[in-house]
């Protein structure tokens, strides 16, 4: 079964309410271990992809992600800006000129995006950063579509797959980022990136299948 | 939590609207995006210098536009790294043909999109250098961490960089002193109380009346150690003995002492900082040959103090001694 354009345009706007939803949660858990930062700036950049989208909606799938990873790049700032603009930019060369995605390319999709955040991050799995959540969803949806799940079941496996990792972040120590500055003391908290990305694949879950 | 604001959303653009009014003669503020740039700009025939990173830190790094210092800086919104649109609009305005560094502070935001931001400007056939500044000792520096923060030696070395390209210097020339000013710099800070991000509207950390946080960062982070408040002696000792040991810093060497308030320490508490720093710098056989005392790096309305030491040469003390006149620091003319 097809994902069509208009269910990417829904992942989108439900991963923004997700965003403004857990806005506060977000500044909470970047306060104990980062700069408070990381909820206001996702909900703010995804509130200024909401304004990009009208003007693209009846483009293909790339051109609609390609301009989601242009607004957060030039919206968020810190980190999540270049880091989750590259999850978009290389999801959107995947989609480049398609109206619909079969189960194998979006699972091509969410694997080019992953490779672009390790590229342009350099973390590695277990540095307590969104690739906690990121890899092992990435990993379960490839699983269980090549395993013959319908893409519902294959993103509701790589949702519980994000959430498993993102609660393993917290006995870590942080090895990238501003909590990396803590050593030690960055241990017995729930990595904030690591938490949007599986907010990430939640709403893809709710919207895509 | 009371603050001299309006509306927290627009605090970095009204603030921006007025640095532009005050200071008209020096700088230029585009809003969109953000950028403060020399009124003069694009200076031709010249290096140029543009620095950025999240606002909060002021005079850090738009009062430091101007003539001998920055041509431009990226403020980003409070504690966030401005974005690579804004660093390429700002290389843009100031690239005068020679070139343009980027001196970047060393956190994982700003380098990652100062990253972006030079590879847009190098793929528009503008030749970009980066440097990034990390002198913080508070930091244990390793292959596994994001490394050392950079701090104050980010004010210096935008002066010592800023005249070296003044005088017409190259952009390698004026990279690899950027480079050489961080490799003879180092740092450290602490805070009396935490800071207030506007758009949080509560302290960063909470804090006991009779505690200080050793090693702090310019956003608040936490640093070495929490410890019970001592006397001032006692605290510029905790701040110098790892700066001195960490280069090391040696007898007959030649320093630039630098005490920088983190926003909420009045100048009064500075200078009885610098007057024991001086005592153990010369106890150790070391000369004081530049001070600078002030809150340059701030972090909003932090109280606390950061200590840098740069081991000087008689070049980087020339660059220091030449003119410069931005809002943030102004001699020689």
């Amino acid at each position: 079964m097809a994902i069509e354009k208009q269910q990417v345009l829904d992942w989108i706007t439900a991963y923004a309410a997700e965003l403004k939803a857990n806005r506060d949660y977000l500044i909470q858990l970047d306060a104990a271990i980062g700069d408070a930062d990381h909820g206001a700036n996702m909900d703010r950049g995804f509130q200024a992809v909401l304004t990009k989208l009208p003007p693209v909606a009846d483009k293909d799938i790339g051109t609609i992600l390609k301009t989601v990873g242009m607004t957060l790049i030039s919206t968020v700032g810190g980190a999540s800006g270049p880091l989750y603009g590259t999850v978009f930019l290389q999801a959107a060369t995947v989609a480049a000129a398609k109206d619909s995605l079969t189960e194998a390319e979006l699972v091509s999709l969410f694997d080019a995006a992953l490779k672009g955040v390790v590229a342009r991050g350099k973390a590695e799995l277990g540095d307590k950063t969104m690739i906690d959540a990121f890899a092992p969803a990435v990993a379960a949806l490839r699983a269980a579509a090549d395993g013959g799940a319908s893409v519902g079941d294959a993103l509701a496996q790589a949702t519980a797959a994000a959430e498993q990792g993102m609660q393993a972040t917290t006995p870590l120590v942080a090895r990238k980022g501003r909590a990396s500055y803590l050593g030690e003391r960055s241990a017995g908290h729930q990595d904030p990136g690591a938490t949007s990305t599986y907010l990430l694949f939640k709403s893809a879950s709710k919207t895509l299948a | 939590m009371k603050k001299l604001i309006n509306d927290p959303e627009n605090v970095v653009r009204e603030a921006l609207e007025g640095i532009a009014l005050a200071h008209v003669d020096q700088v230029k503020v585009a809003l969109e995006p953000f950028v403060i740039y020399r009124a003069d700009a694009p200076v031709q025939g010249k290096v140029a210098l543009v620095s950025g990173g999240g606002s909060g830190h002021e005079p850090m790094h738009g009062g430091f536009v101007g003539y001998g210092m920055l041509d431009a800086a990226c403020p980003g919104a409070v504690f966030t790294s401005p974005t690579p649109d804004q660093m390429l609009e700002a290389t843009k305005l100031v690239n005068g043909g020679q070139g343009v560094l980027h001196i970047v502070k060393n956190y994982t935001g700003d380098v990652l999109n100062f990253e972006m931001a030079a590879d847009l400007a190098r793929a528009e056939g503008i030749e970009v250098e980066a440097v990034v500044t990390n002198d913080d000792v508070a930091v244990q520096d390793s292959l596994w961490t994001a490394g050392r923060r950079g701090v104050g030696v980010t004010v210096l070395a935008e002066k010592i960089c800023g005249a070296a390209a003044q005088e017409g210097r190259s952009l390698k020339e004026v990279a690899d002193l950027c480079r050489k000013v961080n490799d003879k710099g180092r740092s450290m800070g602490m805070a009396l109380t935490s800071c207030v991000v506007p758009h949080v509207g509560k302290p960063t950390f909470d804090i006991g009346d009779d505690e200080m946080e050793i090693g702090i960062g310019i956003h608040g982070e936490p640093g070495r150690r929490r410890v019970k408040l001592a006397p001032a002696d006692e605290i510029v000792e905790m701040l110098a003995e790892p700066i001195l040991s960490d280069l090391p810093f040696k007898q007959g060497d030649s320093v630039l002492a630098f005490v920088n308030s983190m926003g909420g320490t009045p100048l009064i508490e500075l200078y009885i900082v610098y007057r024991k720093l001086h005592e153990i710098l010369t106890k150790h056989g070391i000369t004081v040959a530049r001070n600078l005392v002030g809150p340059y790096i701030t972090s909003l309305e932090m109280a606390g103090t950061s200590i840098t030491l740069l081991k000087l040469d008689d070049d980087m003390t020339k660059l220091w001694d030449a003119p410069v006149k931005t809002p943030g620091l102004r001699w020689g003319m």
